[in-house]
């Protein structure tokens, strides 16, 4: 009332009741047009997986040191001049962002990305490796003593997954046969069987009973003592990241990589084939031998290509992962479909 | 005309069950997939496709249960988007992951029972959205179009089943997609008794 003066819009500017209301109606239905296709988008984004950024991938533990192999830095050594041993292979690397961010370790989460987010609360020192069964040696070793047994050598693998992907690793480790020699098997011994750590605290994946806990694997006693067979503690010249098995785990390049048993604990030789995780829970799916075998399907794809991570089109599989030549006589007179 | 009720509902929707093939795009070309880019892919659109199946499938069920009429107006589309996400999961397998091998895609289909379901599932697919429309409706009459489209009862049944077939070792979440589906189906089954049951108390005029 005291204003009388304020200046008032002409009457043709006044906005019409009914644009008015108009307007009122499509403030109000664009806002729950945003709500409602926020709410739906973002109930989807929450059912698809977690994914991993390549930010969130932890930086790779320093060489040397404690933890580290003797080996000696990589940049003082660039993996890349090392002249090539007579296993390695010379196919372009996968990079070391996907080799430790890409991992089926299910005591640390049923998702790929799940380990290298999970895997820090593994503890990799003290961490000692019992040695027994058929040996005349039994023994418990500490890793840090089986390091300086056995300064691990450089071992440029493929890696073929039974999802059908595969990679090129350079892995630093000890060749198994080594170890097996010096607790001197028993002529009894006919396999090796192996065991992860089983530590729920350690390995929040094993609160669940997804698998039989610990992870168990096995090897005839030929396969584990053949050159190849490697016990892996490092890789990219660098010690092994939680997520890809450490302290210690086994690398048997012509296998598919769930023979590949990581944070070993226990190496015991046997007399009778040992049980093994996947076998145990997929007898159909999973064999104990495990080759790869282009000509031998898995119940559920083909096993004839694979995708190299990182590249786009599938590339042929090569029977024993392009290791024949070394390996293919340890099978013969077997059918390797009948033993898949 | 009046404007019909929640004018915003049906584009809200279709915004966001798009929204995370845009998001997959957008993430795939900053290489924000992880390593394994093709394989993300197949999941998601795999995964997307059958929550739309699910959720086309729980319209009526919402109706039956609260009287929600709303729902049964997002059917049509809901439908379609779980079509065009099964489509695109088909495409990613066959172009993408198989480079187009076509001896090699005749061969899983025919020899895999994983993925021959998930293939029939798709092929059951397809009439029902070559019959969305509503001409289609007119042109088959009610009925018959009615029957057809329950075929995305067996689609469903059938995509679940690839997907628990999929999963290396833990079941929860295709047992869940599995759960929901049965309860889905099972409130028709019983509505379906009902009427039958209503029906015949009913006394035939004589």
């Amino acid at each position: 009332m005291s204003d009388k003066k304020a200046p008032q819009p002409p009457e043709s500017e006044v906005t019409p009741e009914t644009l008015y209301r108009r307007r009122r109606e499509f403030i109000k239905n664009a806002g729950l047009f945003l709500g409602t296709a926020a709410a739906v988008g973002g109930g989807l984004y929450l059912l698809g997986p977690k994914r991993t950024r390549p930010g969130e991938t932890p930086p790779p533990p320093e060489a040397g040191g404690k933890a580290g192999p003797a080996e000696p830095p990589a940049d003082e050594a660039p993996i890349a001049q090392k002249s090539l041993g007579p296993y390695d292979t010379d196919e372009a690397q996968t990079p070391y962002d996907d080799v430790t961010s890409y991992n089926n370790f299910y005591e640390f989460g049923l998702d790929k990305g799940d380990p290298v987010q999970n895997a820090h609360t593994l503890k990799t020192r003290p961490w000692a490796v019992v040695v027994d069964g058929e040996v005349n040696k039994p023994q418990t070793v500490d890793i840090d003593q089986l390091l300086a047994w056995f300064p691990p050598e450089e071992r440029i693998y493929r890696m073929r997954c039974v999802e059908a992907w595969s990679m090129v690793i350079p892995w630093l480790g000890i060749p198994l046969g080594e170890l097996i020699k010096r607790v001197e098997p028993t002529s009894r011994a006919k396999y090796v069987a192996f065991t992860t750590l089983k530590d729920p605290e350690q390995m929040p994946g094993q609160k669940r009973r997804v698998l039989d806990w610990p992870y168990v694997e096995g090897l005839r006693l030929d396969e584990a003592v053949h050159p190849l067979t490697l016990l892996a503690t490092g890789l990219y010249g660098k010690a092994l990241p939680p997520q890809n098995g450490a302290p210690l785990r086994l690398v048997v390049p012509w296998k598919y990589g769930f023979k590949g048993i990581k944070s070993i604990v226990r190496i015991t030789l046997t007399e009778r084939q040992p049980p093994t995780t996947w076998n145990l829970a997929a007898s159909n799916e999973y064999g104990f031998y495990a080759n790869v075998n282009p000509a031998v399907d898995h119940p559920r794809w083909s096993q004839a290509t694979e995708r190299r991570i990182g590249e786009f089109r599938r590339r042929p599989t090569l029977p024993f992962n392009g290791y024949a030549e070394q390996v293919a006589s340890l099978y013969t007179g077997m059918d390797l479909r009948e033993n898949y | 005309m009046a404007s019909p009720p929640f004018p915003w509902l049906k584009p809200a929707v279709l915004v966001g069950g798009l929204s995370p093939l845009a998001l997959l795009l957008v993430q795939g070309l900053q290489g924000e997939l992880g390593p394994n880019v093709i394989e993300v892919v197949l999941n998601q659109t795999g995964l997307l496709a059958l929550v739309f199946l699910l959720v086309s499938l729980a319209c009526t069920p919402l109706k039956l249960l609260f009287a929600w009429t709303w729902p049964l107006r997002l059917r049509k589309m809901l439908g379609l988007m779980a079509f065009a996400y099964a489509v695109l999961h088909f495409l990613t397998y066959a172009v993408v992951d198989q480079g187009l091998a076509l001896g090699r895609i005749f061969q899983d289909i025919t020899e895999r029972s994983f993925i021959a379901v998930g293939f029939v599932a798709l092929m059951l697919l397809v009439p029902l959205a070559l019959t969305s429309t509503n001409a289609s409706v007119r042109r088959l009459g009610f009925p018959t179009w009615q029957r057809l489209h329950r075929l995305v009862y067996v689609a469903a049944v059938l995509g679940v089943v690839h997907f628990v077939w999929r999963v290396k070792k833990d079941l929860t979440e295709p047992l869940i997609f599995a759960a929901v589906l049965a309860v889905l189906l099972g409130i028709r089954a019983v509505e379906a008794v009902r009427k039958r049951r209503r029906t015949r108390a009913t006394p035939r005029p004589a």
